[in-house]
């Protein structure tokens, strides 16, 4: 008997997901990380959500996750983007107040059975017979475990850099973890190194409001998990200024002092999450750059200047600082800071996120070489679950896929692609983008969810009723239909050609919606908001989700066809050496998978199906 | 899943050769097999003495070899029947045309015997090294094609619609992907200005006459004219070999014959029909009908009159401005001046004289027809295709309600194109490549 059946390493959004997840399928589980009270930190910027991220959260809330609810709870000011676009492209996003969110999370944990949380630090693995075993603390004490799952975010082998200086560490103040990383390199793992950073946090108290853009919050603000009714924290409005010419002078000036500039940095940050010094330098013809000044609390002066992050020295952030209207004046509580970090090639992962070289062992977060906290989430989620289902009774994977779900699109990216710079999640992504939308992640997962185990009682009662809501609703808007005479004596012209249109398609005309339509159909009245949106939504899309669908079915014919975890590509016939290469480096799990590598070509792809074909051929003889 | 139609063809090489081999596979092979014979079928895998009858017409088709493979030891791994036959063209024509009316049949479309083997798991690992190399001959036999040809700037042209529509597309994503971020106005309009420039391009290219596909598969052209004008022994005469069953009954060509030449370096398929007249017989009727629907689908029309006699009305209905008015018989009589308004050309299919002149002018036609100078030209229908439908989304992107939904007919024409240069999702490829290449059949 182990002392546990799941042990995660790391108390960040990965580790905190991950440890409710497997707790709530069951498993005794235990979160470590070096002090309780980090246990949900928001280590960058003071937000949740957004375009691709906002949808994440949601499809975690889907599957009974934590991230919502925290948020929920934390959130001070709630912004849906993209209002303007169509229902697929918008995404809720929220301001946190930075100590509600930490508070909501270790609440939320500290209430999950089956949850224990230990204080200490993780110096190693423990392995047996090439498994995992558990895990080795600090004190040198052997804790044993069925699964582990470690969530070290940039703590393996982190080193931060102001200016020309060099500090090891996992975030501000905090120490690196040196021994996992050394374990991990030892025990063959191919690890990368990648690079982020974060902006110098202002004391609002000395920044000159007055004369900046003011950006309001959504009202009413529009929560992220589908069990909250309404946000009943206070709500506050952020502000924008704009880096200067005068600014830009003194970054041009200083370039030699910067990291990433003077060679000391040489690993790949994010493309999409530039530091100043870059974008400065690529976009020299810009005369300005958006800043948004984020408080980072209620109680809290502190402000996040989200649009600078810089690993400059000190004094040229004061300097630049202080050329930037609203900031003239401004205070640097903290300077901001680059921080390089070791992750493992995701490619050493199976799509549970479990490692193939130590099994038993899951990473799940930074580790695997992504940037955000939804990110961080969604793949925690996922590796909590399967932990469990690894520790347990063998209740299978849990393993969402792209036509499924962002976490699905997420996942096998990493695996079968790699991350080549921080990889951070977009709508375009996801092939199947006008399906997988936030408004109906539990459409999409709950179900799924519900049959993992992994969904408690009252998100299934509230699933099952809207199921059955949405689908009498739907029912209704194809068999409600009216000739072009009726819906004219209503004020709603169409062609005159006798034929009978139903809601679902006079829905999809302009300026048509449910509450004009309820004039003509009274029962309509009846449908509660949430639902008039699906059909809405349904109505908006029509044409382009039934070639999506199509699609999708296409994707899941391919997908259909498993390419063995053990396969030797060698004994493959037809394949040229570089294909078998590429193919044995990245282990796709199914021949669609493979079709989505960097240069496979469609004869490699035609070998594989033959391989695939014949061999089931002979499973089922 | 629903049971597989019953397919059939001949397997073996087209022209005149000693056997020819009729294969028919599927779950009705059976069925048709014993309807030809009469009989019983053949204990399996075991050659039987047949007379292959037309089941509709009672008619004796040949004498020949019944075989009977039971499923899954066939070349199909589905029930197959063959039937071993003379191999004169007519009496193949005759055997395929008896099979075509029993109920669950059609003819195979090119490569869907290799298919269903395939997906039978009939090729073992050698054949699919062949089949991957049959794959990289493809991409070889377009190179030298696009080389020859046009000097690649067909790659060119599609990789450079879809680089420019993947650059348009990346401009749509960025507007939705980063809605806090200060993009440019209007980058959702300039994306869909530019893709009208791109829709206009490709209109452009796809009214080519389809000059590429023409020169891909040969200039068709269907002789036409009266029975007994001498349509087989001019084809005889110009082909220089006897591949048409020549007599002096009236109708005896009953399908279609087809002679391939090279014209001056252009592909020329010369194609014998039935003579123009009513029939006498379901057999000769049907062949009548085939030649006119060869007649009316060819490129250019031989039209064959007799110098001696009377212009065959029926035949002079058929001449339009892509027809060549040919006098035959012109060794017994001289050539009218004008017949439809066209001075013929006279030629005798019994000495050869006047061929030269013929063939002269073919040549001067196949030319024009399918020399596109040094424009871009379609080569294969499968680009038409996937051209058309990137034109369809690309046009529908215009009138998108919303931002992502034309970011999304964007994305379905890079597709589009993306179908021709190679990037596509693994069952297109299958379809391609049994489509494209005449696998094994």
């Amino acid at each position: 008997m182990t002392d546990y059946d799941v042990i995660v390493v790391g108390g960040g959004h990965a580790g905190a997901e991950a440890a409710a997840a497997a707790a709530r399928l069951g498993a005794r589980t235990a979160l470590v990380t070096h002090r309780l009270d980090t246990i949900g930190e928001m280590s960058c910027n003071p937000a949740i959500g957004g375009l691709g991220k906002g949808h994440l959260v949601r499809e975690i809330d889907a599957l009974d996750g934590v991230m919502g609810r925290a948020i929920d709870r934390a959130g001070i000011q709630f912004r849906v983007l993209n209002r303007s676009k169509g229902p697929a492209v918008r995404g809720p996003r929220a301001q946190a107040d930075r100590a509600l969110y930490k508070a909501a999370m270790q609440d939320l944990l500290a209430r999950q059975a089956n949850l224990t949380l230990l204080a200490a630090e993780v110096t190693d693995l423990h392995l047996q017979d090439g498994e995992i075993g558990g895990i080795v603390t600090g004190d040198g004490r052997t804790v044993t475990a069925r699964s582990v799952v470690l969530t070290t975010g940039t703590f393996l082998g982190g080193l931060i850099h102001i200016g020309e200086r060099q500090i090891p560490a996992g975030r501000a103040g905090e120490a690196p973890s040196l021994g996992l990383s050394r374990t991990l390199k030892n025990a063959g793992f191919p690890l990368g190194r990648l690079k982020t950073g974060t902006p110098p946090r202002l004391d609002g108290r000395t920044i000159d409001w007055a004369g900046l853009e003011v950006q309001p919050g959504d009202d009413p603000p529009v929560p992220f998990s589908y069990l909250t009714d309404r946000i009943e924290t206070p709500q506050i409005a952020c502000h924008i200024t704009h880096t200067s010419p005068a600014a830009h002078d003194i970054i041009r000036a200083n370039l030699d002092r910067a990291p990433l500039y003077s060679g000391q940095i040489d690993s790949t940050g994010p493309r999409y999450c530039p530091s100043i010094e870059d974008k400065v330098v690529r976009f020299a013809d810009r005369m300005r750059h958006q800043i948004f000044l984020e408080p980072e609390g209620l109680d809290d002066h502190t402000v996040y200047p989200n649009g600078i992050s810089t690993s400059l020295p000190e004094d040229v952030q004061r300097a630049m600082v202080a050329a930037i209207p609203g900031l003239e004046r401004a205070e640097i509580i903290r300077p901001g800071y680059a921080i390089e970090y070791d992750f493992v090639d995701p490619r050493a992962l199976d799509r549970t996120l479990e490692t193939r070289r130590i099994p038993g062992l899951f990473l799940a977060g930074q580790i695997n070489g992504t940037t955000g906290y939804e990110e961080a989430a969604a793949q925690g989620l996922v590796a909590g679950l399967n932990a469990a289902a690894r520790a347990g009774d063998g209740r299978g994977r849990f393993v969402p896929d792209r036509a499924a779900a962002y976490i699905g699109v997420m996942i096998d990216d990493l695996v079968t692609r790699g991350a080549d710079e921080p990889y951070r999640m977009f709508t375009s992504r996801a092939e199947y983008r006008l399906h997988l939308r936030a408004d109906n992640a539990d459409q999409r997962l709950t179900g799924q969810g519900i049959a993992f185990g992994c969904v408690g009682p009252d998100r299934r009662e509230a699933f099952v009723a809207k199921q059955a809501a949405l689908e009498d609703a739907r029912r209704l808007v194809r068999d409600l239909a009216a000739t072009p005479q009726e819906l004219a004596r209503h004020g709603i012209s169409v062609a005159k050609d006798g034929a009978r249109r139903s809601v679902h398609e006079l829905l999809s005309y302009r300026g048509v919606d449910v509450a004009r339509l309820a004039a003509v159909w009274p029962e309509l009245d009846r449908l509660t908001p949430e639902i008039v949106e699906q059909v809405e939504i349904d109505a908006a899309y029509r044409g382009y989700l039934e070639r999506q669908e199509a699609d999708i079915r296409a994707f899941y014919r391919d997908e259909a066809l498993v390419l063995p975890a053990d396969l030797d590509y060698a004994t493959v016939g037809g394949l040229s050496n570089e294909m078998r290469q590429r193919l044995a480096a990245a282990r796709p799990a199914t021949l669609g998978a493979a079709s989505r590598l960097p240069g496979i070509t469609p004869a490699a792809l035609t070998a594989l199906l033959r391989y695939v074909r014949k061999r089931e051929r002979h499973a089922a003889a | 899943m629903t049971a597989p139609e019953t397919i059939f063809a001949v397997s073996t090489a087209a022209g005149r050769a000693g056997i020819a081999v009729v294969r028919i596979s599927g779950p009705r092979s059976g069925e048709a097999l014993s309807g030809l014979t009469g009989g019983r079928l053949p204990a399996a895998r075991r050659a039987v003495r047949s007379r292959f009858r037309n089941p509709a017409t009672g008619e004796t088709i040949d004498d020949g070899l019944a075989l009977w493979f039971p499923a899954p030891a066939s070349v199909t791994g589905e029930d197959v029947a063959e039937c071993h036959i003379h191999g004169g063209p007519a009496v193949v024509a005759a055997l395929i045309a008896a099979l075509g009316p029993f109920e669950g049949l059609r003819p195979a479309e090119p490569g869907e015997f290799t298919r269903r083997a395939f997906d039978n798991g009939k090729l073992d690992l050698t054949a699919v090294e062949g089949l991957a190399d049959l794959i990289e001959a493809e991409t070889e036999a377009q190179r030298r094609q696009a080389l020859r040809q046009y000097d690649g700037v067909l790659a060119t042209l599609y990789e450079g619609w879809r680089a420019r529509l993947i650059a348009l597309l990346a401009h749509a994503e960025a507007a939705i992907d980063f809605p806090d971020e200060e993009l440019p106005d209007g980058l959702l309009a300039d994306v869909l200005s530019q893709a009208i420039d791109i829709i206009k391009e490709i209109d452009e290219h796809l009214s080519d006459d389809r000059r590429g596909e023409r020169l891909r598969d040969g200039l068709q052209v269907a002789i036409v004219g009266a029975p007994n004008v001498g349509k087989s022994s001019l084809l005889n005469r110009i082909a220089q070999r006897d591949v048409v069953i020549v007599s002096d009954i009236a109708g005896t060509t009953r399908d279609v014959v087809e002679v391939h030449l090279d014209l001056g370096g252009y592909p020329v398929t010369l194609a014998d029909t039935a003579g123009v007249r009513d029939a006498k017989d379901a057999i000769e009727a049907e062949g009548i009908r085939r030649a006119a629907a060869r007649a009316a689908a060819a490129d250019l029309k031989l039209a064959v009159f007799d110098a001696a006699a009377e212009s065959d009305p029926a035949t002079l209905a058929l001449v339009d401005e892509d027809t060549v008015v040919v006098a035959n018989k012109c060794d017994r009589v001289p050539a009218p001046g004008k017949i439809a308004g066209h001075a013929p050309v006279a030629v005798s299919a019994a000495t050869g004289a006047g061929l030269d002149r013929l063939l002269g002018i073919l040549t001067d036609r196949a030319q024009t027809r399918l020399d596109a100078g040094n424009a871009p030209v379609l080569t294969r229908e499968r680009h038409r295709r996937a051209l058309e439908d990137a034109r369809v989304a690309l046009s529908r992107a215009q009138d998108a309600t919303m931002p992502e939904l034309a970011a999304e007919d964007l994305r379905l024409a890079a597709r589009a194109l993306g179908r021709i240069t190679g990037r596509v999702d693994v069952e297109d490829i299958l379809d391609v490549i049994f489509r494209d290449f005449c696998l094994g059949k």
